[in-house]
């Protein structure tokens, strides 16, 4: 016996096996810096984002909601003592029932919420690049006053989305507001502006844009005063015209710049929870409604669904993933590399 | 086996719990002396009360500075939370177990919620219950859950017909309608006569209730196990709303805002009758433009062919399970106060709050009250609401309904179904359709 535990064992090993030890040991005692310097990332990512992560993504199997979150329910006495009950219907694993009920409209308007999205996306986005561009174009010139006029369009950022989102709320008010006495004004029939879907999105928008332009100006501003002067100059002397030097100086330099913002603008627009629930209430009757928005009604509403929450904000981030997969592939595909 | 185990364990704990008691008896002695002085009384609680912090909340807070007078070392702490959003802020703290109110101002729709979950105390045995034939039984009812009591009521309420003396004198409309047919040929008698809008609907479920109760409908069976919301006496009832807004007899509704909207509109003059509660009381009352509450008529609301009826609403004192028991002797104190006939008396003469104990309507600032005396007959004929716990997700459905029936034009029969389907899908898996 004790000539084992005496015995060089670990000098005995083949070498093939001590092969993979050896090489991490290797790094180890080479990085090991390294690795100590990326510990605390890996802790906070592992904190701040894959353990709520995957903690969503196992509630999204379960039934678990705030009636059936615990064991045993407990009722205190005002004289005295405190009886508890084991809860008849415990949370259970439910596997993919969830989701069988969300994407087949058992349970809340998934469709209809997702097309309302896409619709809201993908105009907020396209307005307020379009418009930033415009403004930022129009700020990218000597002219006069033009610190006044930046400081004046990036105001609307600046002022809680809440704040606005109320303001442009009474805006629309069908009978005390600013819209339809103007409309009046110029003798045009006042507008119910809730009543209909399209027009109570149209609300939400305008609502949107107004918030979200005064980034994408900023952002593309930025952009445009990283193209070099030389390009223009250049293009000048070859006798380009105005919109010739836009189109092929400005819009291509621009590029990364709009790319990112573009995605970012997607995402963010995607999930803007206040500007609907605040503006137009998912008016009328819930088809205003988006993803986030229509989810939060669904799972927050009197006894919370912690797991159709779960269910709803597993289905919202794949759409998203989705989305940046293929942007990021088709920017590729283009030579860019971010 | 587990559950004789339990039941062991239960017996256990009784056991124990009585020999604490038995234990504490002289500290109970000595505390029994504190009681006749309240002086000794010393507590600091927190008190969320939900009502409008503009209209209500001043009284609430006078009628704790009287409960000072008495108690003047149980500093209450008074904190006033949008109604909108207690429901989910109690509901976020009490299962966090920290940072909830010891003392909540519950709508009755939240108790057997609240209680169902285990957030509140049950105050069976407690002084708070001792004179409970005292108060008025549907208020009462919807604190119990399960055979145990978990709150005392503050007010009641119930929809009526509210309207402009005014403009129903200067259109020649001598009493106020007592059916929905008469309410539409008013409607439509003020607006040739004063230019004003008749009524004004608001467009959302629990205000189109009085419409299904008249025809003898309601939502839920609760004995039955049932959903009878897309019933035909439901259908029939909508139909005279729907009706009233298509035929311009009513005010054309906004899908986003309508309860302000009808509001400013009553107080501004500009709409002769609505259907609301004894809560705006005060709010039209103070309304510079509207004439004060000489000019306010209160009138059940108008029957249709089965009844006459509103839902029962109103609001509950309740107290917070996690709150320590040490501080169990001021919160029933308090309480106590609050809904002594007394207060309520005091409430209903500042506010026009309904009163929920019959001895306060002996009070004779209660009875000379004219709009209580109107509202009193009101809630006389108010229909009970199925105290579930759920009872609280019946009406997300509903007020989509009400726009689609009263703003989009949709079929009722068809609006009802789907309201059937999500009840049974989202609400009360467990009832029959």
């Amino acid at each position: 016996m004790t000539t084992v535990t005496a015995d060089p064992a670990p000098s005995s090993t083949p070498p093939g096996r001590s092969a993979r030890p050896s090489r991490l040991r290797h790094s180890w005692d080479r990085h090991w810096y390294a690795w100590a310097m990326v510990l605390p990332v890996v802790i906070v990512l592992a904190v701040l984002i894959f353990y709520p992560l995957f903690r969503g993504i196992w509630l999204s199997f379960t039934n678990l909601t705030e009636a059936n979150q615990v064991a045993e329910i407990c009722t205190r006495s005002i004289t005295g003592g405190e009886v508890c009950t084991e809860n008849p219907n415990k949370w259970e694993f439910v596997g993919l029932d969830n989701y069988v009920r969300v994407l087949t409209g058992e349970v809340g308007e998934f469709w209809q919420w997702t097309g309302v999205t896409l619709i809201w996306t993908f105009a907020c986005v396209a307005c307020h690049f379009g418009l930033g561009l415009g403004l930022a174009s129009m700020l990218n010139r000597p002219m006069r006053a033009r610190g006044l006029y930046r400081v004046l369009l990036v105001l609307p950022w600046a002022v809680p989305a809440f704040v606005s989102a109320f303001a442009w709320k009474f805006i629309f008010n069908e009978r005390f507001g600013l819209a339809n006495a103007l409309l009046s004004a110029i003798g045009i029939d006042p507008v119910s502006w809730f009543a209909d879907r399209w027009t109570a999105l149209f609300t939400a928008i305008v609502t949107n844009v107004w918030l979200g332009v005064p980034f994408m100006m900023v952002a593309l501003l930025g952009g445009m005063q990283t193209i070099p002067g030389e390009l223009y100059e250049a293009a000048e002397i070859d006798g380009a015209s105005a919109w010739q030097r836009f189109r092929n100086i400005t819009l291509p330099g621009l590029r990364p710049v709009s790319m990112t913002v573009i995605l970012l603008g997607t995402i963010w627009t995607f999930n803007m929870f206040p500007i609907i629930f605040l503006v137009t209430e998912g008016q009328p009757a819930g088809q205003s409604e988006i993803l986030v928005t229509g989810a939060y009604r669904a799972a927050f509403e009197g006894i919370r669904n912690y797991s159709l929450a779960s269910t709803y904000g597993v289905l919202i981030l794949s759409i998203l993933l989705v989305f940046s997969v293929f942007y990021r592939r088709a920017l590729r595909k283009q030579g860019e590399v971010w | 086996m587990r559950r004789t185990a339990r039941g062991i364990a239960v017996l256990a704990a009784a056991t124990l719990a009585l020999s604490v008691a038995a234990c504490g008896g002289e500290d109970k002695a000595s505390e029994e002396q504190p009681k006749a002085d309240p002086a000794a009384l010393t507590a600091e609680l927190t008190w969320w009360d939900t009502s409008d912090p503009q209209n209500e909340g001043p009284a609430f807070k006078e009628l704790i500075a009287k409960f000072n007078q008495t108690y003047p070392n149980v500093k209450i702490n008074y904190q006033s939370v949008p109604f909108g959003e207690a429901q989910n802020k109690f509901k976020t703290a009490a299962q966090a177990k920290t940072g909830a109110p010891d003392i909540l101002r519950a709508e009755v729709a939240w108790v057997p919620e609240f209680a169902s979950l285990g957030y509140l105390y049950a105050l069976d045995g407690s002084e708070l219950l001792a004179d409970e034939s005292d108060f008025l039984a549907t208020p009462l009812a919807s604190n119990r859950y399960d055979g145990k009591t978990y709150g005392v009521p503050q007010v009641t309420d119930s929809l009526a017909l509210m309207y402009n003396k005014e403009l129903l004198g200067k259109a020649g409309v001598g009493e106020p309608p007592k059916t929905w047919a008469e309410l539409k040929t008013a409607s439509q008698t003020i607006k040739e006569k004063t230019g004003a809008e008749g009524v004004y609907l608001n467009p959302a479920g629990y205000f189109l209730l009085p419409f299904m109760y008249g025809e003898g409908g309601d939502l839920v069976d609760t004995e039955g196990k049932k959903i009878v919301v897309n019933s035909e006496q439901n259908a029939a009832g909508l139909k005279i709303a729907k009706d009233l807004v298509d035929s311009g007899a009513a005010a054309k509704p906004s899908a986003n805002d309508a309860y302000g909207t009808m509001m400013t509109l009553f107080k501004e003059q500009k709409v002769a009758m609505i259907i609301n509660g004894p809560w705006e009381v005060n709010n039209v009352k103070s309304a510079p433009d509207f004439g004060g509450v000489e000019n306010l008529g209160v009138a059940p609301v108008p029957a249709g062919s089965a009844r006459a009826g509103g839902p029962v609403g109103g609001h509950n004192y309740v107290i917070w399970s996690g709150m320590p028991q040490e501080k169990v002797d001021a919160a029933v104190a308090f309480v106590k106060f609050m809904s002594s006939a007394e207060s309520q008396a005091f409430l209903s003469e500042k506010l026009g709050l309904l009163p929920t104990r019959s001895s306060a309507y002996q009070v004779d600032a209660v009875k000379n009250n004219a709009v209580v005396a109107a509202f009193q007959a009101v809630n006389e004929a108010a229909v009970g609401r199925p105290w579930i716990p759920e009872a609280g997700q019946f009406f997300g459905p509903l007020d989509q309904l009400a726009t689609e029936v009263l703003i989009q034009n949709k079929d009722p029969k068809a609006a009802l179904d789907a309201v059937a389907k999500k009840y049974k899908a989202e609400v009360v898996p467990g009832y029959g359709l």
